[in-house]
């Protein structure tokens, strides 16, 4: 307890020291980092920000100091997230690279990819996209046919990605291509890192019902990649893949919890306060109020089933299911109850006659719905809770 | 605050759930409801609680308890509540204690504590007077007249109150109905004349009584602290009372909800497992969701509890809202997956249902707790 005390002292001195007056400030959207090669930085601070922290290894504070991370333990990373939270940082670096892809490299990757790899994604040198669903594989992914050829040296790549997030300024893809096309599905798959400039290699955005969007459809035309990238052993990426969406699932559900992600970080009783006024200092609606109240405390029940679970230190498989599941769908929920509390207020599309603000959270309402489909809908949530946790038959 | 156990308390869950496995399993709980005995719950396994030392988890050690705090009676009440167990240890152990704990002077304390962690007195907590739970909605009065006090009104659904040796009478000293000033709270042992217990049948097998006082005479020293002043220490007593039975209810959820897993392994229909359609895993997925949602508002009310976090009230009335839900949602569902068995009184199943709804209404409805919730939070 002394040493995490000492700890939290050293981290809040080179905080002091280190975190750029700008970068206590609120984020602003066009301000977000995400590294990569072609990376602009709208603000200078920015850069700087990433670059200390990436030094410190603490944009990945509890992987390997040896490949590049923080090399903290877990109440050295809680105490690193509360001194960032307590000083308001905006985060140095947004990354499917740390979110998703690293602790997959770390439990399967060989050593050379460790070396290559981890660095460059923790200092958010190379920035990465998730090569997963296919136009004809959604829920179903397994059945997947973007197909990888053995020619040697290299996996000659040819078929077709979609919904890879932020393709089209991501320096490299990890992807799931069949190499086994003549094995059951699931044993078929490989894992498969892929650099997006090479040749063949093409990417197109998608505009979806809430306007723009950051996904991308990718496409492989007789792409070459080295077999040096494969990850694991060929034909056994399923058992990566599914460990991957683990990563994704907690990522997912803690962040619509946060109100961040697809969100506006718009509080619904501030806003149901504003739009349906007060009365004595209530919610006027008596029936909106109690909606709302019904769904905070469903929020608070599952922020402590969060922090239970942290604090059990539970394996992540069976409980992630239940946290996209329940997550995806109260963000959803919540969405709903704000643009309803807003009335005409929560229709706008453009600025004649809306706020920004207003806009916002119509364009999230609609964004929201598809928490619940994309990282796997919430039905196969429910079927593996079904299946691994209550162990039902198939 | 963690939200896990620590050693001690997992201890102390672990010997209630083998208590309740090896003791007192539903087949007890049947064998009580089909008996005549009317206090309902047995004497002989009240006392292996109580020499386990569970009727003075909350008193002071100076009065022979063990100060194990409100983590360590509410394991014990959802290890119990998994069985159905009745005990006085709801209404005695917790509300009882509390009360005259927090409320009663050092000579009332040295009084009554040491008798209930011996097994020698249980207590009923009177304060209910209308349909639904309403706690400063007193009219029953209080006078005091020359050298002793005057009771005159009714409660109703009195938990334990056919039972209880003493009751704890909540009665309005000054003020009018639904203030909490006013409030104080007398001690009365059961055989007086002016007290009139009437036992009332409930559809859970439990003991619950209504009680009318006229023209009770109590002496001063009845009156348990001072007067008028008790509003406020009724309504944490409550909250106590309420984190308990919403883990009671918690076990309640958790038995009903894994026998009716397992009945879906076991039953077959149409050649296959019933639990493989996927109509029901969906549905049993979604109880599974609310019930670790349950365990987590119940575990951090009963800490906040014990480390007297200014989150009480409102953790409190979360833990009970929640467990109601989901205990009322499970209940519905175990019946209905069980098919034609889970309406028969033959099967056990149907004894959760009835428990649930009266366990709902003891200390406020989900209703009750989500407005409450909503006034404290200032939506």
């Amino acid at each position: 307890m002394e040493h995490l005390e000492q700890f939290r002292q050293e981290v809040r001195d080179w905080l002091e020291e280190n975190c750029p007056p700008s970068m206590r400030t609120p984020l602003v959207p066009e301000e977000e980092v995400w590294g990569g090669r072609n990376a602009k930085y709208v603000n200078p601070e920015s850069k700087l920000w990433l670059e200390r922290m990436g030094e410190k290894g603490w944009t990945a504070p509890n992987l390997p100091k040896e490949y590049g991370g923080g090399g903290l333990d877990r109440d050295q990373t809680k105490v690193l997230h509360q001194e960032l939270f307590r000083i308001k940082a905006r985060p140095a670096l947004n990354s499917f690279g740390i979110w998703m892809l690293a602790p997959c490299i770390i439990e399967f990757g060989s050593e050379e990819q460790k070396r290559e790899h981890l660095p460059k994604i923790i200092k958010g040198e190379i920035r990465w996209c998730q090569g997963y669903s296919e136009p004809g594989s959604g829920s179903d992914l397994a059945s997947l046919s973007t197909k990888a050829e053995d020619m040697g040296d290299h996996y000659l790549v040819n078929g077709q990605k979609v919904w890879t997030s932020y393709a089209d300024k991501a320096d490299w893809i990890f992807a799931l291509v069949r190499t086994g096309p003549k094995e059951p599905k699931h044993n078929g798959i490989s894992f498969l890192l892929i650099d997006m400039a090479t040749e063949g290699v093409s990417t197109k955005p998608i505009t979806l019902i809430s306007g723009k969007s950051p996904f991308c459809e990718t496409f492989f035309d007789n792409v070459k990649a080295p077999k040096e990238n494969l990850v694991g052993v060929e034909n056994s990426g399923w058992t990566i893949a599914k460990k991957l969406l683990q990563h994704e699932r907690n990522f997912i559900s803690n962040f619509g919890l946060a109100g961040g992600g697809t969100g506006s970080g718009a509080d619904v009783v501030n806003i149901a306060k504003k739009y349906l006024g007060e009365a004595n200092g209530q919610i006027a609606n008596p029936a909106q109020r109690e909606n709302i109240t019904l769904h905070k405390m469903k929020e608070h029940a599952f922020g402590l089933t969060l922090q239970r679970s942290g604090d059990e230190g539970a394996k992540a498989s069976a409980a992630s299911s239940m946290f996209k599941y329940y997550g995806t769908e109260h963000n959803k929920d919540r969405y709903e109850l704000m643009i309803a509390a807003m009335g005409n207020k929560g229709l706008g599309w453009t600025n004649e006659g809306f706020s920004d603000d207003e806009q916002a959270i119509t364009k999230a309402w609609l964004r929201t719905k598809a928490n619940s489909i994309e990282g796997g809908t919430s039905e196969v949530q429910l079927n593996v809770i079904s299946r691994r946790v209550l162990d039902l038959p198939n | 605050m963690k939200l896990i156990l620590t050693e001690e308390q997992q201890f102390l869950k672990d010997t209630a759930q083998s208590f309740a496995r090896d003791k007192t399993p539903v087949t007890h709980f049947r064998e009580l409801r089909d008996s005549d005995n009317s206090q309902c719950w047995d004497d002989g396994v009240w006392q292996e609680m109580v020499e386990l030392g569970w009727s003075g988890i909350l008193v002071p050690e100076k009065f022979g308890g063990s100060e194990f705090g409100m983590a360590g009676i509410s394991v014990i009440m959802q290890e119990l509540g998994k069985t159905l167990t009745p005990s006085p240890i709801l209404s005695t152990s917790v509300l009882g204690v509390s009360a005259i704990n927090m409320l009663g002077s050092d000579d009332q304390k040295e009084n009554y504590l040491p008798k209930i962690v011996a097994g020698e007195l249980t207590t009923a907590l009177a304060i209910d007077e209308g349909n639904h739970h309403d706690p400063f909605a007193i009219e029953t009065t209080a006078i005091l007249d020359g050298d002793h006090w005057v009771l005159n009104g009714k409660k109703v659904f009195v938990v334990d109150g056919s039972s209880a040796d003493t009751i704890l009478i909540v009665a309005r000293t000054s003020g009018k109905s639904g203030e909490s000033n006013g409030i104080s709270v007398f001690v009365a042992s059961k055989k007086i004349a002016g007290l009139d217990v009437s036992k009332i049948s409930t559809a859970d097998s439990r003991n619950y009584a209504n009680i009318e006082m006229s023209d009770l005479k109590l002496e001063q020293n009845a009156l348990l602290g001072e007067k008028d002043l008790a509003g406020e220490t009724i309504e944490k007593i409550l909250d106590l009372g309420r984190i308990a039975i919403s883990a009671e209810m918690l076990g309640n959820t958790e038995e009903a909800f894994e026998v009716t897993i397992n009945y879906l392994k076991e039953r077959k229909q149409f050649g296959v497992q019933i639990g493989s359609f996927q109509a029901l895993q969906h549905r049993a997925a979604k109880m599974f969701c609310e019930i670790e949602l349950t365990k987590s508002a119940v575990i951090a009310a009963m800490h906040a509890a014990d480390e007297n976090s200014n989150e009480l009230e409102r953790l409190s009335s979360l833990a009970k809202f929640q467990a109601g839900e989901t205990l009322h949602l499970v209940s519905n569902e175990a019946i209905q997956m069980h098919g034609g068995i889970g309406v028969t009184d033959e099967y056990d199943i149907g004894f959760y249902l009835k428990r649930a709804r009266v366990a709902e209404q003891i200390f406020g409805t989900s209703e009750f707790h989500q407005a409450r919730y909503a006034d404290i939070s200032g939506f």
